[in-house]
């Protein structure tokens, strides 16, 4: 799938853009802070229905607007779409496919894409939730269907933490237990979905990251994923290095998940009442990234770190171009060759080069291989420069 | 702003569910512009409604005396209760003319977020109406949403102490819908709902 047309409106810095764009590589040039980065988030958008660099909606709505929008017309096997996005200030989203009403959450069925960008150095190095976010935002572009399960279990996780903070509070009562079981049910049912989902995506994503990694690095370090559930007692909240891990000769049953999950809130049930919050399950869960059998964070170098996260994304495309129905997903890489050296540069360049279309963001021009600068864009205090129009600039 | 009252007026209104700042004022001038008669009846239903009704002794449904039309009157299937969260849902069901039994309201779904638990619904009424054996089959109508589920599920297990029947509405396909637009939610529901039809 590639896009053919992004159009702007009060998004960020841009009153309005209007950039049509090619299949390949499309690179987008200017200086930092002309509003580059914002082109692609716009895009990213559409796909993960969030931005990869703040966490709320708000700062993409042009200031003193209350609305933003991003529209973007979608080619795939010869069929034209046109997906559109308003975002509102204190209200909430709307979203449209060829004009009609969908559900925003409904967008990633139509458009899928991959960003890679520095801030996705967090995903190694950060909190298990960056991590869980990478593998819940790859869940869904690849079932769009898990949105509703997720977002579910984010609202059982609620209902069940302010009952336990009001048992806590008020004394447990009998009636609290009995409802407690109930919400446990719905925990139980939905956690283990999503725990097996997740599972079936970490067997899913090792060979891919091991081809992807060695291509990037130009040597096999033996990149690896492996699951740190705390449904198996693992405590994700502490440094601890000690892993119980799931047994994959069991495969992922969901049987066996279900039954380990009652368990584990059977065993941490006197405890949950005490702290007044829900201590195991797939909110608590991780993924420890492994190289050469250790683990990334904490022994690895930046470099090696940068090339793990860049692989995971390299990783995750492969995987959307295997299993979505939309075909190659559009590649993102926001501001990241300015962090590779030349021989990098040079593999990423052809690693790339086989997706349909892919979109680059870059402050110089001399950092992009040449091979990947068909099609540039020049970026100039919020607006979009056509390399014609430069040239009649240059002439005159 | 408006001056004084009229601004009064549009923030009253924008109180109420459904109504943004902007319907807010368009009602408000709506009623400046109304014959006064009108507008005088219209405040006399909202003095008297608060005072007028009741909620039926028995099933929690909106009534204006002490018990609703629907358990006065005899004609009404006595052997069949059928559960729902709020008196809309009483109106909704109605419309239908396919249940000839009687109701009983919750008062809304357990949802500790709202701070709503089973002692906060009219459950403890339930039990005393389902006491002398009359009632042989209870209707679970909650809102297949996640707190309706949760109630549905928690009376279930309440129920099972009782000689009675306890059944939950199905869920399922939109009847005239296209099934290729259904969501993956629904359509998956359906599947685990379907019926033997030879």
């Amino acid at each position: 799938m590639i896009v053919t047309h992004l159009n702007l409106a009060d998004f960020r810095n841009y009153a309005s853009a209007d950039v049509a764009v090619s299949p390949g590589a499309n690179l987008f040039v200017g200086k930092n802070g002309q509003g580059k980065t914002n082109l692609v988030e716009a895009l990213g958008y559409l796909s993960t229905l969030g931005s990869h660099r703040v966490s709320g909606d708000a700062p993409m709505i042009r200031a003193g607007q209350n609305s933003a929008v991003i529209r973007a017309k979608l080619h795939h096997n010869g069929r034209d779409l046109l997906a559109e996005v308003q975002i509102n200030r204190g209200a909430s989203n709307r979203a449209q496919i060829n004009r009609g009403q969908i559900k925003p959450r409904e967008l990633p069925r139509y458009f899928s894409s991959v960003l890679f960008a520095p801030e996705d150095l967090g995903i190694i190095r950060g909190d298990p939730s960056a991590r869980r976010r990478f593998l819940d935002q790859l869940l869904v572009l690849r079932t769009p269907r898990l949105a509703g399960v997720l977002a579910d279990y984010e609202r059982v996780l609620r209902q069940r933490n302010t009952l336990l903070k009001s048992a806590r509070a008020t004394g447990v009562k009998e009636s609290q237990l009995t409802t407690l079981e109930i919400w446990d049910d719905k925990l139980v049912a939905l956690g283990s979905e999503i725990i097996a989902e997740r599972l079936a995506l970490i067997s899913d994503l090792q060979v891919p990251i091991r081809t992807a990694y060695s291509e990037v690095v130009g040597a096999d370090h033996r990149p690896g994923l492996v699951p740190v559930l705390s449904i198996l007692g693992n405590d994700t909240e502490t440094d601890d290095p000690e892993n119980v891990v799931w047994d994959p000769s069991g495969g992922a049953d969901r049987g066996q998940i279900i039954a380990t999950f009652r368990a584990a809130l059977v065993e941490k049930r006197r405890s949950e009442l005490d702290r007044g919050v829900t201590l195991v399950g797939a909110h608590r869960d991780d993924v420890r990234f492994d190289l050469n059998g250790l683990p990334v964070k904490g022994y690895a170098s930046h470099g090696e770190s940068w090339s793990f996260a860049l692989a995971l994304k390299i990783a995750s495309a492969e995987i959307l171009r295997r299993d979505s129905l939309l075909g190659d997903p559009v590649l993102i890489l926001d501001d990241v060759f300015a962090e590779l050296d030349q021989r990098r540069r040079a593999r990423l360049a052809t690693i790339i080069s086989r997706y349909e279309q892919v979109f680059i963001t870059a402050a110089v021009l001399e950092d992009i291989p040449e091979e990947l600068t068909a099609h540039i864009v020049h970026i100039r205090s919020g607006t979009v420069v056509d390399p014609e129009v430069i040239d009649a600039f240059a002439e005159g | 702003m408006y001056e004084g009252i009229v601004q009064e007026l549009i923030d009253e209104f924008g109180r109420l569910p459904g109504i943004g700042p902007k319907s807010a004022q368009r009602i408000a001038f709506h009623i400046l512009q109304t014959e006064s008669v009108d507008v005088a009846r219209l405040s006399e239903i909202l003095g008297q409604i608060r005072t007028r009704v009741h909620f039926c002794e028995i099933c929690g449904n909106v009534a204006e005396q002490e018990t609703c039309s629907i358990c006065r009157d005899p004609r009404r299937n006595q052997t069949l209760i059928c559960v729902v969260e709020e008196a809309k849902d009483v109106v909704a069901i109605e419309r239908t003319r396919e249940f000839r039994g009687l109701y009983h309201v919750l008062g809304g779904a357990i949802s500790p977020i709202d701070g709503i638990g089973p002692d906060d619904l009219r459950i403890r009424q339930l039990m005393q109406r389902l006491a002398d054996g009359t009632v042989v089959e209870v209707i679970l109508a909650t809102d297949p949403n996640l707190e309706g589920e949760a109630t549905a599920t928690y009376l279930s297990r309440l129920l099972t102490t009782l000689k009675v029947k306890v059944t939950r509405l199905a869920s399922g396909l939109p009847v005239g819908g296209d099934l290729e637009y259904a969501d993956e939610i629904t359509l998956g529901r359906a599947f685990e709902g379907r019926t033997v039809i030879g």
